[in-house]
């Protein structure tokens, strides 16, 4: 292979080099002052990748300080791989969603498949065992052949790497909407257990230690990764392929077996994952928190190809690879334990005290770096912010009142939009079920997993309604985080904390970024009123095609604790004669529902209302009744509004149900109104339940596998047999992608 | 020094889904004239100095582990390399 | 009785195999790492799921020239039950213990569901407290579990009843709705539904126990008698 001429410091000045890889002239000049000379090739480059927005959040850092992150569970919040809250007995849940947006849509397979390896390595660093993977996806509409393309691709990708690797894939969501069409979102969260003595940081401290790199080898794949997640997608972005790992989940694999012996041993001193900006961000990072500085010579990097510059080492994003600071002297030990596993671990440098990055290759030093200025005191931009227009227009606008002239062919319409339709495709692609924990399987409100040997479970979901968000990024924010609360009350958890993956366009524009500031300000406060602080989480900006930005997506990735299995709730109805309860008022509220979306083909006006405060309180009450046995299914209403959460209560049962709608019919149809819970409750049980919950009984569970919903008057509004229902709602996937 | 091409390829007995659904898909867009698609593995290795047969290598090691009997066969190309 | 549980580089149902023999079914049970060279001190031998060594190349492939698998040979040889679920069940088979191979699935993705299987031989020491013709609900998690082999082949095993499992709802394209088998002698089953999986009254479905429950139950009888 004959070397390429890097180009002298000179020339990166001159030529403005540093432009392509996506530094500003005010950033050169600050790297410029910093080194107090020009920066080489190499050096250039590690800025760049460090100082991205996907590496240094300095475009989102001043937003995100908003987010209330403190607890009196949390053990770890943000900063560390991934984030850390104690569920008693010692023990403790980690988890963590991130993004792999932009490598998804130019190789869907692989750009998911890694996404999946990576957040999996941010929670096994941590010393945790990963026990389940969730996913939130949202692509353009089921239509066009590159959007089946796209959905197809990602879900074997992420299948392809959790069944391997054999972490079940419990849940998560897919939602489609045209502002995804050239920019997929592929969002991957892990969550893990670990024993509190177990919880390893990823810190380079004591002067002297052994920086160990373990893992693949370094190859030239991935190069510039960061930067690229931190550019808008263009017709230019195709061209850009090299940028894409492939993923290895046998590696992973072993991998993950030997990090968690490595865990147990007291030669370990910190670990880390080489994520994004690989080698070079788990370095600098590690020292920068421990106050330290890495040498490393990059002679002794396990490389696959010959001839690498320490240009392309330093920014490989070659996947399957950790660094470890071992105790000087026990380096033996480590390499003989990777080795059961067939991994190779390589000693490749040392913890200094000068607070320097500094880089040795052939003999010579090529990069030397304050570690400060890389990771903590990377610049920060406080971006102009500024109210949209369209915005403005919505809020003035009366409300909505959709023209419906057959309620059961809308519902059937309903249940065929592929946001609402039946997920089976995807999930029956996924291993759900090995290391046989998961209780609660995917298609209900939230997944559940037991905990081997105790009688609590957890239960975890994704959640985020971005047409709400788009119609007001405040309100809409709010309802991300209340519906993932709902979703694990139902499943008769008390949520815990939040991890949250911020999916915008560019915030280069004023209005982007007041959306990104109002989403965020929205979800704070339904953190802070819910009691679930946010511990952790990723940044995806310039989420763009040609211009045009997705709709704001806040994914909200939220787990609960289940003190007792028995507690355990699914959605479904149990049995006949049992009475069901809609929990919360329904209003007239349209704008951003499923079915403006289906008359109009586009969303406008107000987003629903919520009340954080009254979400609070019957979150509270029906955890309350949960505990007391007295609830036999809970199911939060969403997109689709009653009718559509009854027909999913009923799916699968045989049972049916005979409902009664007091009030406007189209209202109580298809509205969706926030803060609902249809609940079932068996009759002996009513006084007790009525007395913890605040709810309108509206009918009762029949053995008829009828939906039969009725108005005030009795006239029937809707009846269809459960079957035809089902019908509708499990077909419409598998029809669309033929 | 040898280069080796070893081809492995579904027996023709047996049915190939794989290959089955790149012809549907290549039927799909106008490519009519595919009257049939096999999808197979191809391998390359290289071998250096050996005092055995290389064939006989070769042959031992496809029929042991680079391909399963059952289901698929094997033919492979053996080239001579000069070291460089 | 006391069972081995062989771990390959790979394998991911090594634990749930292990916790269906340990909590559920109550008996000794141990982790084996695929080098070791010594499997007399088991009663029972375990090939869980997963992707031994990725599943490059072709599933099971180059586990089956892993040091154990001489063990595993040797094992089966002794009569000993050798039971190998999906991943293990591949492995069998390309170590020549079962006859045929396993293709891609006919649809070519993975699937993952709880399926119905029709208790086809219930005289093997494997399904021994099934009834004949038992349908039962056995989840299966494979990308490559479309059953093949020649005709002739298909012969044998029908006349010598190996079938043991078939699908009634062919998920997977199995020649004959093969879904478990077993060799000549009857001590060697594969199957590509993970009984493991079907244990916990928690989880919902505990069909697959009495497969266990049945090697427990032959193997006492055949300790007894010997004894």
């Amino acid at each position: 292979m004959s070397q390429i001429l890097e180009p002298s410091p000179e020339m990166i000045k001159n030529d403005k080099i540093y432009k392509q890889m996506g530094v500003s002239d005010e950033e050169f000049a600050l790297i410029e002052k910093i080194l107090g000379r020009l920066p080489n090739y190499t050096e250039i480059g590690i800025f760049s990748v460090m100082w991205s927005e996907h590496c240094s959040y300095k475009n989102s850092k001043p937003v995100l300080k908003k987010f209330p992150t403190k607890g009196e569970r949390v053990l770890q919040g943000p900063g560390e791989g991934a984030g850390i809250v104690d569920i008693g007995d010692n023990q403790a849940v980690v988890f963590k969603i991130e993004s792999h947006n932009h490598p998804s849509a130019i190789e869907p397979y692989q750009g998911a498949a890694t996404g999946v390896g990576g957040i999996i390595r941010d929670v096994f660093s941590m010393g945790a065992r990963p026990i389940a993977l969730l996913n939130s996806l949202r692509f353009g509409e089921l239509t066009s052949p590159r959007v089946k393309y796209l959905f197809e691709e990602v879900v074997a990708g992420i299948a392809g790497y959790g069944n391997c690797i054999g972490i079940p894939t419990v849940g998560g969501e897919v939602q489609f909407d045209a502002s995804y069409e050239g920019n997929p979102l592929v969002n991957a969260m892990c969550v893990g257990l670990i024993n509190h003595e177990d919880i390893k940081k990823g810190q380079a401290t004591g002067v002297g230690n052994t920086v160990m790199y373990v893992g693949a080898k370094t190859g030239r794949d991935g190069i510039h990764g960061a930067t690229f997640a931190s550019e808008e997608l263009s017709e230019a972005s195709e061209e850009k392929r090299p940028a894409v790992q492939v993923g290895d989940p046998f590696m992973e694999k072993l991998l993950l077996e030997a990090c968690l012996e490595v865990i147990k041993s007291d030669a370990l001193v910190g670990i880390q994952d080489m994520g994004a900006a690989g080698l070079t961000s788990s370095s600098a990072e590690m020292a920068s928190k421990a106050g330290s500085g890495i040498e490393m010579n990059l002679d002794l990097v396990p490389q696959r190809e010959a001839g690498m510059t320490p240009y392309e080492m330093m920014l490989s994003e070659s996947q399957e690879r950790m660094l470890l600071v071992i105790k000087k002297g026990r380096e033996q030990e480590i390499i003989d334990l990777f080795k059961k596993y067939d991994l190779e671990a390589a000693p490749i440098g040392k913890v200094t005290d000068d607070k320097m990055l500094r880089l040795i290759h052939k003999g010579e030093i090529v990069a030397e770096i304050p570690v400060d200025a890389l990771a903590e005191d990377a610049p920060v931009y406080y971006k102009p912010s500024k109210e949209p227009e369209y915005y403005r227009q919505f809020q003035s606008m009366p409300p909505y009142v959709p023209k419906v002239d057959d309620y059961k062919e809308t519902l059937l319409a309903l249940l065929k939009q592929p946001t609402i339709a039946s997920k089976e495709w995807v999930y029956d692609q996924y291993d759900y079920m090995v290391r046989t924990n998961t209780v609660v399987a995917p298609g209900s409100d939230a997944a559940v997993l037991r905990i081997r040997g105790t009688k609590k479970a957890l239960a975890m979901t994704t959640d985020c309604n971005s047409r709400y968000l788009y119609l007001d990024p405040e309100v809409g924010g709010k309802i991300a985080v209340s519906e993932a609360a709902r979703n694990i009350v139902c499943s008769g958890a008390v949520p815990l904390a939040i991890t949250d993956c911020l999916n915008f366009g560019s915030p280069e524009k004023p209005e982007i970024f007041w959306q990104l500031e109002k989403a965020v300000d929205g979800m704070s406060e339904a953190c802070l009123a819910l009691n679930t602080p946010v511990i952790g989480g990723n940044v995806s900006l310039y989420n763009e095609t040609n211009g045009t930005a997705i709709y704001p997506t806040p994914v909200v990735g939220m787990v609960g604790l289940i003190e007792d299995t028995d507690h355990i709730t699914t959605q479904s109805f149990k049995e006949a004669g049992s009475i069901v309860y809609l929990l919360g008022e329904t209003k007239l509220e349209f704008s951003g529902s499923e079915l403006q979306k289906m008359l109009e083909g586009k969303i406008f006006g107000k987003a629903p209302e919520i009340d954080l405060e009254e979400e609070k309180q019957r979150l509270d009450q029906l955890l309350a009744a949960i505990r007391e046995g007295l609830v036999q299914s809970a199911h939060d209403v969403a997109e689709g509004g009653l009718a559509v959460a009854l027909s999913e209560c009923l799916i699968g049962t045989g049972l049916g149900a005979e409902i009664t709608i007091n009030g406007d019919a189209l209202a109580g149809l298809f509205s969706e109104s926030q803060s609902r819970i249809v609940v079932s409750v068996k009759p002996e049980n009513k006084e007790a339940f009525e007395k913890i919950v605040q709810a309108e009984a509206i009918g009762t569970v029949t053995n008829s596998g009828i939906l039969k919903i009725v108005n005030g008057n009795g006239e029937t509004l809707i009846q269809a047999s459960v079957e035809e229902l089902e019908q509708a709602w499990k077909g419409a996937i598998p029809c669309l992608l033929k | 020094m040898y280069r080796v091409k070893v081809y492995v390829t579904l027996r023709e007995s047996v049915l190939d889904p794989q290959g089955n659904a790149v012809k549907n898909a290549l039927h799909s867009m106008n490519f009519n004239e595919v009257e049939d698609v096999r999808i197979g593995k191809y391998m390359e290795l290289a071998i250096g100095k050996t005092d055995r047969n290389v064939e006989e290598i070769v042959d031992e090691m496809c029929k042991k582990l680079l391909a399963n009997p059952v289901i698929e066969d094997y033919r492979y190309e053996i080239e001579e390399v000069a070291v460089k | 009785m006391k069972f081995a549980v062989i771990v390959f580089p790979g394998s991911n149902c090594d634990v749930d195999m292990y916790h269906a023999i340990k909590d559920e079914l109550g008996e000794e049970v141990e982790y084996v790492w695929h080098d070791a060279q010594d499997l007399s001190g088991f009663d029972g031998i375990l090939l869980p799921g997963g992707f031994s060594y990725g599943d490059y190349l072709r599933s099971g492939a180059i586990a089956r020239f892993a040091n154990v698998m001489k063990e595993v040979v040797k094992a089966a040889d002794e009569g000993k039950p050798v039971l190998g679920v999906c991943n293990g069940f591949q492995i069998l088979l390309e170590a020549g213990l079962l006859p045929g191979a396993m293709r891609r699935n006919e649809k070519l993705k993975f699937i993952c569901r709880p399926v119905k299987l029709k208790v086809e031989n219930n005289e093997t020491m494997f399904s021994n407290k099934y009834d004949k013709g038992e349908i039962i609900t056995i989840p299966i998690a494979h990308g490559e579990g479309n059953y093949y082999c020649d005709e002739k082949t298909l012969e044998e095993l029908i006349a010598n009843k190996q079938i043991v499992f078939t699908y009634q709802d062919n998920p997977n394209g199995s020649l004959n709705n093969i879904a478990g088998i077993v060799n000549k002698r009857g001590n060697v089953l594969g199957m590509m539904p993970h009984p493991e999986r079907a244990v916990s009254e928690l989880l919902g479905n505990t069909d697959g126990l009495k497969l266990f429950q049945s090697i427990v139950r032959s193997w006492r009888e055949a300790h007894v008698t010997n004894s």
